[in-house]
């Protein structure tokens, strides 16, 4: 039997505006709570929303990053219902009208590139934040309410759990790219709801959508979609099917549950909020914020294989994500390799990174500390090996390169005088390997010179040993 | 001299040229209110040292020699749904019975600083939804043109406590006529001013498009004098305007000569069957006078105004049920004692503060907006709305101005109507649509039948506020010289 599955996501990206969506309190993360609040986020009697010009051209920017039409006449409307982190009784969003429509994002697969489609990007405002304490109280804290938020509504485009995470990661590496959001699903700054079915492609049973809520990392998101495919195919083989209902991911027991099921569609009654005039935007202001957008991420590949001559795979690795990319430009300051560079970060770098699981902005390494060891390694000073160890340290330690080296005495010796002893030493005391290796043993080359590293605690020149027990072997 | 007696612009020219001191003005009218309104509750909070405090910075200023504001020393009430920090603001409900605005609206803040004098907050209709002041919380306001009579609502309190001479000038709130109607009904001058020419920031919504802050006055002058000091772009409210005309009124000219060159339509459509009879007589003396002042006055018509308050009742209901959900007893307000779900809450301290008449719209205005049916009615009076702005247009490129009777009905007797919201509603036939456009319009009196006092209502289009406070000074003049 043959499945297909269908995922659609709706995601929630908080705009990194300086202020709120509709007044001006501060738009940061965390503070104690109730501290970033006023009349009007707070929804007093009296108060009234003004705009935020910053989040619409954040909103816009997104909107021509992902190929959106911007509509140029649009309004705020109110979707009204009552919870406790709502201080209206209504939140400001858009209804018919979004700011931006259509559009889609590209996806490299296997077998080639491939096109989510998005249904529409609007903006509205986020509410507060309910903390459930162990008592059972429910503390709530308005510092979030009136932050500004976009809205991405995609088609159902995607057909496995690895796709919607390529999307994911595409999506949020280009919110970055052009620095709308620091989207932080950590700290709910990117919130992600997941709509998943399945299909019997041979009889055509489907089962009824299922929404996944409360993810908290893409990781999980993943596990929740995989969980979930695999439910609803179960059920299909059994006959039966899924219930129309919301479920959330639970991170302890890795199993998506209940959370509530959907009854009737919910009558939000959206209506204009009178309160903000129409929005019109200027032809002539998207033309700015289109040539002010920063590279995207596809740009900046082709330029990476264009102006540094670097493979597609290479250039797609390294411009992922926009620091990183940053980072290998910036490093090529220090030391002009464009190869040399992206085969350290691809390599050791990344590895590093992955380890650890953290960005490259979090790390002690800097693109001048990178260049630094690159240029000791580029013209002999320390060999490869060498290198590697200097840059663990850098990340442990953050200091020079060159401090390192100088301190630990690293440097590669290179004066054929100075290894002359240990190598006949190596030699005599290893008289089997030298035989071996006149015998055709090549390998026998090999521990003789490792031999040599050993005892310079790898400082040695490895070619330089290789050609001097070369030479003497020859001479015996 | 008894003060309390004078207009707002012979108290400000009396405390400039130290003919009284303002501290002299707010006792007078304190005593006034001391006196008086007990048999009229107009005010549902005083804030007597407030006032005091403000009165003696303005005689300090006069001392000093320095220049004071446009309303130098002049008492003056707020409709309670205008926040203030000093002073609770109920909005004459339950649900907001100690409720205390921590900041100030913008009128307030502009009347504060035009040395303007607050006396205290007005008693009206609860959450201004009425229009005889009968649904307040905090019991009637009577008419001080006789008490068995309703003030007219919802801005009745603030239209008494003009009229009683307790203040000088007052603020009301006008959405479909809260402010003319009762201006009519207290036989006292109130002007609707045009949608966004008054920041509304602090003053609590009932239907949003709609809601316009409207002043008080006993004559032309003054409620111009009241309404020149808060008009202007308020940056913390997206609907305001700047100012695009400048309200000065040329003093002391002959009627005649405010009105000349004035061109003014009766639509044809205000003689209705649901018309006060004795109205007709009152409209035919009123076009007398415009015409031996000189104006020229001709039937129009506006085919869309007798939709207009269908209309105006489904819009401002719809309005009216998503700005009342803030208030579920959750961060301010009432909360019910007894709950044991958020949603008891919100259930309980709703039906337990709320009255009837706020039930009723809310209600409407939640079927309004509902899917089906409801949201049929909505979407039809949204087009409609747009057909009477047609209509207004079209006349206002022909016309100066527009009179229909301010309303209806005559006042009525304090209980009459308390069964028939239905026709109490009908009080707005002829302002509502004014709002639906937001025009400006005032209400000015124009004599008594029967003992009641009758109101014309003067109509302009959007930002022509001279037009009307001509016309009302050149009708003003008209009247008192006996034409």
């Amino acid at each position: 039997m043959a499945y297909k599955t269908i995922i659609g996501l709706e995601i929630h990206v908080e705009l990194a505006t300086n202020t709120k969506m509709f007044c001006a309190c501060p738009n940061t993360f965390g503070g104690e709570a109730n501290t970033h609040c006023c009349p009007v986020c707070l929804g007093l009697p009296g108060s009234l929303p003004v705009i935020n010009k910053t989040a619409i051209e954040y909103a816009i920017k997104a909107g021509i990053a992902f190929n959106c039409k911007i509509n140029t006449k649009t309004k705020m409307d109110r979707k009204n219902y009552y919870y406790a982190d709502l201080v209206k009784g209504y939140q400001i969003s858009q209804d018919d009208i979004p700011l931006c429509e259509g559009g889609y994002i590209e996806i490299e697969l296997e077998d080639g590139a491939k096109k989510i489609n998005l249904q529409r990007i609007h903006i509205e405002e986020d509410t507060g934040k309910l903390t459930h304490t162990m008592d059972g109280d429910t503390l709530i804290d308005y510092n979030r309410s009136g932050v500004p938020l976009i809205e991405i509504v995609t088609r159902p485009d995607m057909n496995t759990p690895e796709e919607a995470r390529l999307f994911l990661e595409k999506l949020r590496s280009t919110l970055k790219y052009i620095e709308v959001s620091d989207c932080k699903m950590e700290e709910g700054s990117l919130r992600c709801d997941i709509n998943i079915n399945v299909v019997d492609t041979e009889t055509g049973a489907k089962t009824n959508i299922t929404e996944i809520k409360n993810l908290n990392s893409f990781k999980g998101a993943v596990k929740a979609m995989e969980f979930e495919e695999k439910r609803h195919i179960q059920l299909l083989k059994e006959g039966k099917n899924t219930v129309r209902e919301t479920r959330r991911w639970d991170e302890v027991k890795n199993e998506t549950v209940t959370m509530r099921e959907k009854g009737e569609a919910e009558d939000y009654r959206y209506a204009v909020d009178g309160d903000l005039a129409p929005i019109e935007i200027p032809d002539t202001w998207i033309d700015e914020i289109r040539n002010k957008l920063p590279e995207l991420p596809h740009h900046k590949k082709e330029r990476f294989m264009r102006q540094y001559n670097l493979s597609e795979y290479d250039a797609g690795v390294l411009t992922a994500s926009k620091d990183l990319a940053s980072f290998y430009e910036e490093t090529l300051k220090y030391i002009d390799d464009t190869k040399l560079v992206s085969n350290w970060i691809m390599g050791d770098v990344l590895r590093r990174l992955k380890d650890e699981e953290v960005e490259i902005e979090d790390t002690k390494l800097s693109p001048k500390a990178l260049g630094q060891l690159l240029s000791l390694i580029k013209s002999g000073k320390i060999n490869n090996n060498t290198g590697k160890k200097v840059l663990r340290e850098v990340f442990e330690t953050g200091k020079d390169p060159e401090v390192i080296v100088k301190e630990k005495g690293l440097i590669q010796i290179t004066d054929e005088s100075q290894i002359l002893e240990v190598v006949e030493k190596v030699l005599s005391e290893n008289q089997q390997s030298v035989i071996d290796y006149k015998n055709g043993k090549d390998r026998a080359l090999g521990f003789l010179v490792g031999q040599v590293m050993k005892a310079t605690k790898g400082k040695a020149n490895p070619q330089l040993v290789n050609k001097m027990i070369l030479d003497l072997i020859n001479k015996m | 001299m008894d003060i309390v007696k004078l207009s707002a612009v012979e108290i400000k020219e009396k405390i400039l040229k130290n003919e009284l001191s303002a501290t002299e003005v707010v006792k007078a009218h304190l005593n006034r209110i001391e006196e008086i309104d007990k048999d009229i509750n107009a005010f549902i909070s005083i804030n007597k040292e407030g006032a005091l405090e403000a009165a003696e910075k303005v005689d300090e200023k006069i001392k000093n020699g320095e220049e004071l504001g446009a309303l130098g020393g002049i008492p003056i009430a707020l409709k309670d749904n205008i926040v203030t920090k000093d002073t609770k603001t109920t909005c004459g409900s339950k649900m907001l019975e100690n409720y205390r605005s921590p900041y100030d609206a913008t009128v307030v803040e502009k009347i504060k600083a035009q040395d303007g004098i607050i006396i205290g907050k007005t008693n009206m209709d609860e959450f201004a939804m009425g229009s005889s002041n009968e649904t307040s919380f905090f019991g009637p306001t009577r008419n001080p043109v006789n008490t068995n009579l309703v003030p007219g609502g919802s801005s009745g309190g603030s239209a008494a406590a003009v009229k009683a001479e307790e203040v000088a000038l007052a603020l009301g709130t006008d959405t479909g006529g809260s402010t003319r109607q009762p201006a009519a009904y207290c036989d006292i001058v109130g002007i609707k001013p045009s949608y966004g020419l008054v920041s509304r920031y602090g003053v609590v919504s009932l239907a949003n498009t709609l809601d316009t802050v409207g002043v008080f006055g006993r004559d032309v002058s003054d409620a111009a004098l009241m309404l020149s000091a808060i008009v202007g772009y308020d940056e913390k409210d997206s609907t305001s305007y700047e100012n695009p005309t400048h309200l000065v009124v040329e003093k002391d000219l002959e009627p005649t000569e405010y009105i000349k060159g004035m061109k003014i339509g009766i639509p044809r459509e205000i003689y209705l069957d649901q018309i006060d009879k004795r109205l007709i007589g009152v409209m035919d003396k009123v076009i007398k006078v415009f015409q031996s002042l000189g104006a020229k006055v001709e039937e129009i018509t506006l085919p869309h105004l007798e939709y207009g308050l269908s209309t105006y009742h489904v819009i401002s209901a719809a309005e009216i049920s998503s700005n009342m959900a803030r208030f579920d007893g959750l961060r301010y307000g009432y909360r019910a004692k007894e709950y044991s779900t958020l949603d008891e809450l919100y259930i309980n301290s709703r039906n337990e503060a709320f009255g009837d008449e706020v039930k009723r719209r809310i209600l409407m205005g939640t079927y309004y907006l509902s899917m089906g049916l409801g949201r049929e009615y909505y979407e039809k009076a949204l087009k409609m709305r747009t057909l009477i702005i047609d209509d207004f247009n079209k006349a206002f490129k022909d016309y100066d101005i527009i009179l229909t009777p301010t309303s209806p009905i005559l006042p009525f007797q304090l209980g009459k109507l308390k069964d028939e919201p239905l026709t109490k509603d009908l009080t707005s036939i002829f302002t509502a649509p004014v709002n639906l456009a937001g025009l400006c319009a005032m209400s000015i009196p124009c004599g008594y039948v029967d003992g009641l006092p009758v109101g014309l209502q003067i109509i302009g289009d959007r930002f022509k506020e001279m037009n009307i406070i001509k016309a009302g000074l050149a009708f003003e003049g008209g009247m008192k010289n006996g034409i």
